[in-house]
């Protein structure tokens, strides 16, 4: 079992580190037990540990000694419980790893919301409630950044493209294995004296605070780490392992948009990291990078953390863009509109991100003479986000709309980020935002943007590949029953928050002031019932992917190449590679034709699994009949 | 549980013109032949060499961060205390490694073993002669400033994150030894001696704006 041998590995691996901590303190004369230093060595090396016992060493490791490699293929339900090369399985790892702690963060909210149902502290006390805030944000935050890119992006980019698997397996294997030491450090932060400065970490409160700091600033930067290879990973895969024809004017609007966030979370992350380890640096070694009495500055942190953080949220939004867009052709039956001009959006985006940051520290004391600036290049962004708009509007546009499951969360898309890009004019501009800086306005903005925008690509997405990964149709009535429910209690929601906003409700704190009662209440009961929509999701995934009827190959009849092949798609995906001669949304042009698929391959000689293969041709004209 | 299946209404029915034809073997061979010219995916060498440029791009924003912090918390300033001398050497020094690397991968590509160990080794000693002057210009910049206050912060955080580079640098470069011993990289891949040692220019050129930012700013 590769799990037990990575605890087994990590464990000696911690005691090994905290060891080490304790000699190196004794022989240099310090107290021998200082628990920050000694938790934070011990987990470097634990998580070295880890990483070797889960399969790095059988399988990679041993190659740089020059030893012969292990290639074990785990069958069945093992290959999820082990490292895995093949992008399916990695997809489907992160995908049910990230919608759990979604879900648990879901529950969370619910905590925060129970609180807030009156005036007063009602339930939790003021310190409880900021540890429930802060591990809600941080969660969402790391769900938001890694599920669409890490789950559905794995799973299907090397299939869209027409690759066998991602540029790197093993890294990819590598960055999903990351992932569990970052939970199980944030779990930890409940018994080191918890978190408490929201998922932002600001000093000089995260200077001093409680150990639980140092837990979450590890996490954080592992979670970084496995962005980073696993953005690098994107890069490489789309650059270089695109099937012939493939050209980036044919590439699916998704796979752009996965190259676009790869590209920010590949650079920008190392921001957050490096914020991170200042805060580490000042906490562990005695630096003096935000203590301000020794000639730090508080004001640095937040520069470094929005560098990175302010390009994150277009880590985030940038992979919604592409679902929608996808959704809406290929459910429209018409070319996406302005195909050309969509990847410019996104490059155009992914450029300006990193010139905005600033507009999150209007309130903070910097200097008056960039506010300015600021403002222009943020309100900037605009432009092209209008671009990708303007593109999901022309493709609805005398389209003959095919209103299944995941296309009304591809409407719901468009209907929700107009609400959240228009409400965020105001928080761009200084003198609004002067006012509406951390109050619930900012909290129901960034909602509108991330939950209605990209959680509801994300479930677009679920529900879009779920016949494609599972091999199993989903109820389609309670699929659209998830949808109504889940759409209307979320704009019940959120949009009073805009008003209990403007009217003073601060963000972060559990006390408000009590005339914001009534409306508090309100927001409570529909976030409820909104959290109530998710039992219905959950229950139709897990219910059809055990009895579900089985998925045809291609049950939107939708020309990209993942639609080409079996539900699931075989281990090798395509019995040999496709060639790609045409655009893949040309819908109702007479004759288009993206890909032709050889049935017989035509250097590859067949692998194993291709027995599973259907040939697409014949697969494709009985679905048709 | 009803409503499993999808409807099929006239809407997918119309839409025959998007199915793809069955391709005519002949012609998808002959199709597939002409693209494969134009653009056949990658090999891994290229693969790989792609995927370092990346990470080499990614870890220039990390050193960029703490760069930017240097002259975020102190403009120009700088302490008269610093030991240009030493700086200057080790500067020297390590340009002086990224030739012998060369030198190296050279080696290698001309499936040359004795060049390459032979390089490979002065670099690794050099590597470790750079790690060491590190150290004793650590020790002499804690009594003149230390970590606790602001240039002792930037100055120990950048070098301490370069050397911590250089380290990573020498234990790939022993791997290299290791395996060049072993001649494993007498006949086919040399890609980890490559890799390597392009890491290892990587290290240096970073250290070409990470010197200037601590030594000689004004």
């Amino acid at each position: 079992m590769p799990l037990v041998q990575a605890f087994v590995f990590a464990a000696i691996g911690g005691v090994f580190g905290v060891g080490v901590t304790v000699a190196g303190r004794v022989l240099t004369g310090r107290e021998a037990w200082s628990l920050e230093p000694v938790v934070t060595v011990g987990y470097i090396f634990a998580l070295l540990g880890w990483l070797l016992g889960i399969g790095v060493w059988d399988q990679w490791a041993r190659e740089w000694l020059g030893l012969p490699v292990e290639h074990r293929q785990h069958r069945g339900w093992a290959r999820y419980f082990a490292f895995t090369t093949d992008h399916k399985v990695v997809g489907v790892q992160y995908l049910v790893t990230f919608v759990a702690l979604f879900l648990l963060a879901g529950l969370l909210a619910m905590l925060i919301r129970i609180e807030l149902m009156a005036p007063g502290m009602t339930f939790m006390g003021l310190g409880t409630y900021n540890q429930v805030m802060s591990l809600h944000g941080i969660v969402m935050v790391a769900v938001a950044v890694a599920t669409i890119i890490g789950g559905l992006g794995n799973y299907t980019v090397p299939l869209l493209i027409g690759a066998e698997d991602v540029a790197f397996p093993r890294l990819n294997a590598l960055s999903y294995w990351l992932v569990p030491p970052v939970a199980i450090l944030l779990i930890g932060t409940f018994f080191t004296g918890g978190l408490d400065t929201g998922w932002t970490a600001y000093p000089p409160l995260s200077d001093v605070n409680a150990a639980g700091q140092v837990l979450f600033n590890l996490a954080v930067i592992t979670f970084g780490l496995s962005s980073i290879l696993g953005g690098l990973n994107f890069l490489v895969t789309i650059a270089t392992l695109r099937a012939p024809g493939m050209g980036w004017g044919r590439l699916p609007i998704f796979v752009w948009s996965i190259f676009a966030a790869s590209l920010i979370s590949l650079t920008a992350t190392q921001f957050l990291a490096a914020g991170l380890m200042m805060i580490l640096f000042d906490r562990l070694l005695g630096m003096a990078f935000f203590r301000a009495s020794a000639g730090g500055d508080p004001l640095l942190y937040q520069h470094v953390f929005w560098f990175y953080s302010h390009p994150a949220v277009y880590i985030m939004i940038l992979p919604g863009f592409g679902l929608a867009l996808e959704v809406l052709s290929h459910f429209s039956r018409k070319p996406l509109f302005g195909y050309r001009l969509v990847p410019g959006g996104f490059i155009a985006i992914v450029v300006l991100s990193f010139v905005v940051w600033a507009h999150h520290l209007f309130t903070s004391g910097m200097s008056d003479a960039l506010h300015g600036p600021f403002m222009v290049t943020t309100e900037l962004i605009s432009i092209p986000t209008g671009l990708v708009f303007l593109s999901a509007l022309g493709t609805l546009w005398l389209g003959r709309l095919w209103l299944t499951t995941p296309m009304l969360f591809g409407l719901a898309f468009v209907f929700n980020f107009l609400i959240g890009g228009l409400t965020g004019i105001y928080l761009a501009d200084v003198p609004t935002d002067i006012h509406l800086q951390d109050t619930h306005f900012v909290v129901a903005h960034f909602h509108y943007t991330i939950v209605g925008g990209e959680i509801f690509a994300l479930f677009a997405g679920i529900y879009y590949w779920f016949p494609k990964m599972t091999g199993r149709m989903f109820s389609e009535r309670w699929g659209k029953v998830h949808f109504w429910w889940m759409f209307l209690a979320y704009h019940t929601t959120f949009i009073p928050m805009f008003w209990a906003g403007i009217h003073g409700m601060n963000r972060r704190v559990g006390d408000y002031p009590a005339e914001l009662g009534d409306v508090n209440l309100f927001i409570s009961v529909a976030a409820f019932v909104m959290g109530g929509s998710f039992v219905v999701f959950t229950a139709n995934v897990v219910w059809s992917w055990v009895r579900g009827p089985r998925a045809v190959a291609n049950p939107w009849r939708a020309h990209t190449l993942e639609w080409q092949v079996a539900s699931p798609p075989p281990i090798e995906n395509f019995p040999a590679t496709p060639v790609v001669v045409g655009s893949p949304y040309a819908y109702g042009v007479p004759g288009a034709v993206h890909a032709v698929l050889t049935t017989a391959p035509a250097h590859t000689p067949a692998a194993s699994g291709g027995a599973q293969a259907e040939p697409a041709g014949p697969a494709l004209a009985a679905d048709s009949a | 549980m009803p409503g499993w299946t999808h409807k099929t209404d006239e809407t997918v029915q119309h839409m025959s013109d998007f199915v793809l034809p069955l391709p005519k073997h002949e012609t998808a061979v002959a199709v597939h032949g002409a693209a494969v010219h134009e653009h056949a995916p990658a090999s891994s060498l290229s693969r790989n060499r792609v995927g370092l440029w990346w990470f080499i791009l990614s870890e220039c924003f990390l050193f960029l961060a703490f760069i930017s912090a240097r002259y975020y918390l102190l403009g120009l300033e700088r302490p008269a205390e610093l030991n240009q001398a030493l700086g200057l050497g080790l500067s020297l020094l390590l340009l002086v490694s990224s030739l012998t690397a060369y030198r190296a991968e050279l080696g290698a590509q001309h499936g040359d073993r004795r060049r390459l160990l032979r390089n490979t080794a002065t670099t690794i000693l050099l590597g470790l002669v750079f790690l060491m002057g590190v150290g004793y210009e650590w020790s002499e910049a804690l009594v003149h400033f230390p970590p606790s206050e602001a240039f002792g912060t930037v100055f120990f955080s950048l070098t301490g994150l370069h050397a911590f580079h250089v380290l990573s640098g020498v234990v790939l470069l022993a791997l290299v030894y290791w395996n060049a011993r072993r001649g494993r990289y007498d006949s086919g891949s040399i890609w980890g001696v490559e890799a390597s040692v392009k890491y290892w220019h990587f290290v240096d050129v970073a250290w070409v704006f990470i010197y200037p930012t601590l030594y000689l700013v004004r």
